[in-house]
């Protein structure tokens, strides 16, 4: 960089368009991604497994955060969304399909769902929408449920590892890296269609779509675009929690997950990408968090982990309370206005 | 007579028994500047939406460059070439001044869904291309300040401007302007008026203004057509308007032409 320069300038609309301008935020992404490539090395597989779990959950809640915080097509039914990827892949690689190309075809099956539940968006907003989309939740989990020739009913459907070209994915560290791969390409392909005019057409049908028809966007259209490439990545999201689990049952996709998403992108920040890492970062180790807790203080109390654990769903509902009423904007909010804050060290404004 | 861009023929709407609009007639020839004037509740509004496609006339038909575009959605006429701005703002107000005017390219910008993902090749140049037009219009309506800011925290006076930009970048061949200067004060309003005028001269736009302030409709006006209860009262130069007893009396309430003239 040459000297005469203070701050961040372009020379090209293509310099400024990118998802990090500046040397600093790379470097930081850069030396990020590398603590991320280095770190399991380091860790117990109990930390692996979590790390895994948020890497799905980033899957998940960035697509749901892309229906529901960008396109703003509130979405109740997110996770049978990825209930449906989770079946379909697991039913083609029993099939004998290859693990890599059963992903993708669960993502289409989830995709297709996701459209037809996402019909009736053209009609229905808001919280009649959201009603809609609970339907399709519980529709699709007594499809689960019944349909045993495929998804194997009650019983569930048992896997094999992942693995690509006889390489198997068979323990934690190993799934690390495939996750972390799915997690970083599925965030990048959200972020780059942000910035094209796909991703501004799903912000203008959310902020004001009489405008956004007038200005000549397709409404039905671009909405089941909304609701295909969401439930896309709610399908990959899916098949990598069931080959990771290597067991799918019905209970894993019920409206508890649909709900947990949501918490996601609501504590993490609508329609902001980053946000949705967060959230799920957040939710993904608030259970977690919990139990630590609870197992310091049983020293003092030796009852407080059956209580603390039996209250966990309230402790959940606590949370996200406070957040609407403190930082109705999410952790993107509060990331934002830290990162304006060393901008500017050690001046307040 | 030159060639015609719009023309409204016997457009009659109603809501639920109620007319809106009474077998309604007017044409834009190209490249003119027509205002639609009339008190409040008149149908000029509603005329706007029957032209965008927001609505659907009972009967009637609306032509745009002699082709019937009643069967046609909003989005289909916007890519034909009508832009149209809003009476109260409708901006995408999560998005930056930019965005907004980027939202308006969306017709022209062809690249698919798949390069999208990996903003590559035919996306990031296309995206780059239609960027340096839409820059063109930044400066036009001296926006450049505010490019990267969220249009929703910006003062009211930019955001009618940033609507006008975001209709332009559409490139429309017919611009429908629904009251751009209310709420306006003098100074500003002599802007946009300024903006209209060097529209319609530059890129050759048909202007529809619906306009409340009559000094800026009569001097800027290539015709004038006036709507009371949803008919067409008069139509004609300002100064046939200016002059036409039935306006004075019906639309004006009072003899002399003091509001008129200026």
């Amino acid at each position: 960089m040459k000297a005469d320069k203070c701050g961040l300038f372009f020379e090209s609309y293509g310099q400024e368009n990118q998802i990090f301008p500046s040397p600093v935020q790379k470097t930081c992404l850069g030396a990020f991604l590398l603590f991320l490539l280095i770190v399991p090395f380091i860790l117990d597989s109990y930390y692996l497994s979590l790390f895994n779990l948020i890497f799905i959950a980033v899957i998940g809640a960035v697509s749901l955060n892309l229906i529901t915080g960008i396109c703003g097509q509130i979405s109740l039914g997110h996770g049978a969304f990825m209930g449906v990827g989770a079946y379909a892949t697991g039913y083609f690689m029993n099939l004998g399909i290859n693990f890599f190309e059963a992903l993708l075809l669960g993502g289409l099956v989830a995709s297709l769902v996701g459209i037809v539940f996402g019909l009736p968006s053209l009609r229905l907003k808001g919280i009649y929408l959201a009603i809609a989309t609970l339907a399709a939740q519980l529709i699709l989990e007594y499809v689960f449920l019944h349909w045993d020739s495929v998804t194997g009913g009650s019983n569930g459907l048992a896997l094999d590892a992942p693995a690509i070209f006889n390489f198997y994915f068979d323990n934690d560290l190993k799934m690390f890296y495939l996750l972390f791969f799915f997690a970083l390409i599925s965030t990048l392909a959200i972020s780059n269609l942000m910035r094209s005019k796909y991703g501004r057409a799903f912000v203008s049908i959310r902020d004001f779509y009489l405008s956004a028809e007038v200005i000549g966007i397709n409404l039905f259209q671009y909405k089941l675009y909304a609701f295909g490439i969401s439930s896309f990545f709610a399908g990959i999201a899916g098949g990598l929690a069931a080959v990771y689990a290597m067991y799918i049952t019905p209970e894993q996709f019920g409206i508890h997950l649909s709900i947990s998403y949501l918490a996601m992108i609501i504590i993490g920040g609508m329609g902001k990408i980053i946000g949705s890492v967060f959230g799920a970062v957040f939710i993904t180790l608030l259970p977690e968090f919990l139990s630590i807790v609870s197992q310091h203080l049983s020293a003092f109390f030796p009852d407080i982990s059956t209580y603390l654990l039996g209250l966990k769903e309230g402790i959940f509902g606590l949370i996200l309370i406070l957040f609407l009423i403190f930082e109705p904007e999410g952790l993107a909010h509060r990331w934002h206005l830290i990162k304006a804050y060393f901008k500017l060290y050690p001046f307040a404004h | 007579m030159g060639k015609l861009i719009l023309e409204v023929d016997k457009v009659t709407l109603t809501f639920k028994g109620i007319a809106a609009l009474v077998s309604v007639s007017f044409n834009i020839p190209a490249g003119k500047i027509v205002s639609l004037i009339g008190p409040n509740g008149a149908g000029k509004t509603s005329m706007l939406n029957c032209i965008s496609g927001r609505y659907t006339p009972d009967r009637g038909s609306i032509r745009f460059l002699g082709e019937n575009i009643l069967h046609l959605p909003p989005y289909k006429r916007a890519r034909l070439g009508i832009a149209r701005t809003f009476q109260n703002i409708a901006l995408f107000k999560g998005l930056s001044v930019l965005d907004n005017l980027m939202v308006g390219r969306h017709s022209h910008l062809q690249y698919g869904l798949f390069s999208s993902f990996f903003y590559f090749g035919k996306t990031k140049r296309e995206e780059e291309t239609h960027r340096l037009r839409v820059e063109e219009i930044i400066d036009f309506l001296n926006l450049s300040p505010y490019r990267h800011k969220i249009v929703g925290s910006l003062p009211y006076g930019v955001q009618k401007r940033v609507e006008l930009g975001r209709a332009l970048a559409l490139e429309p061949k017919l611009l429908l302007l629904d009251e751009p200067m209310a709420g306006m004060n003098l100074e500003e309003t002599e802007d946009m008026a300024r903006y209209i005028l060097d529209i319609n001269e530059d890129w050759k736009t048909s202007i529809l203004l619906v306009e409340h302030d009559m000094g800026v409709v009569m001097d800027i006006s290539d015709e004038v057509v006036v709507l009371d209860f949803g008919q067409v009262l008069a139509t004609g130069t300002p100064e046939e308007i200016q002059k036409n007893p039935q306006v004075i009396a019906a639309y004006l309430g009072q003899e002399d032409s003091l509001f008129l003239g200026r």
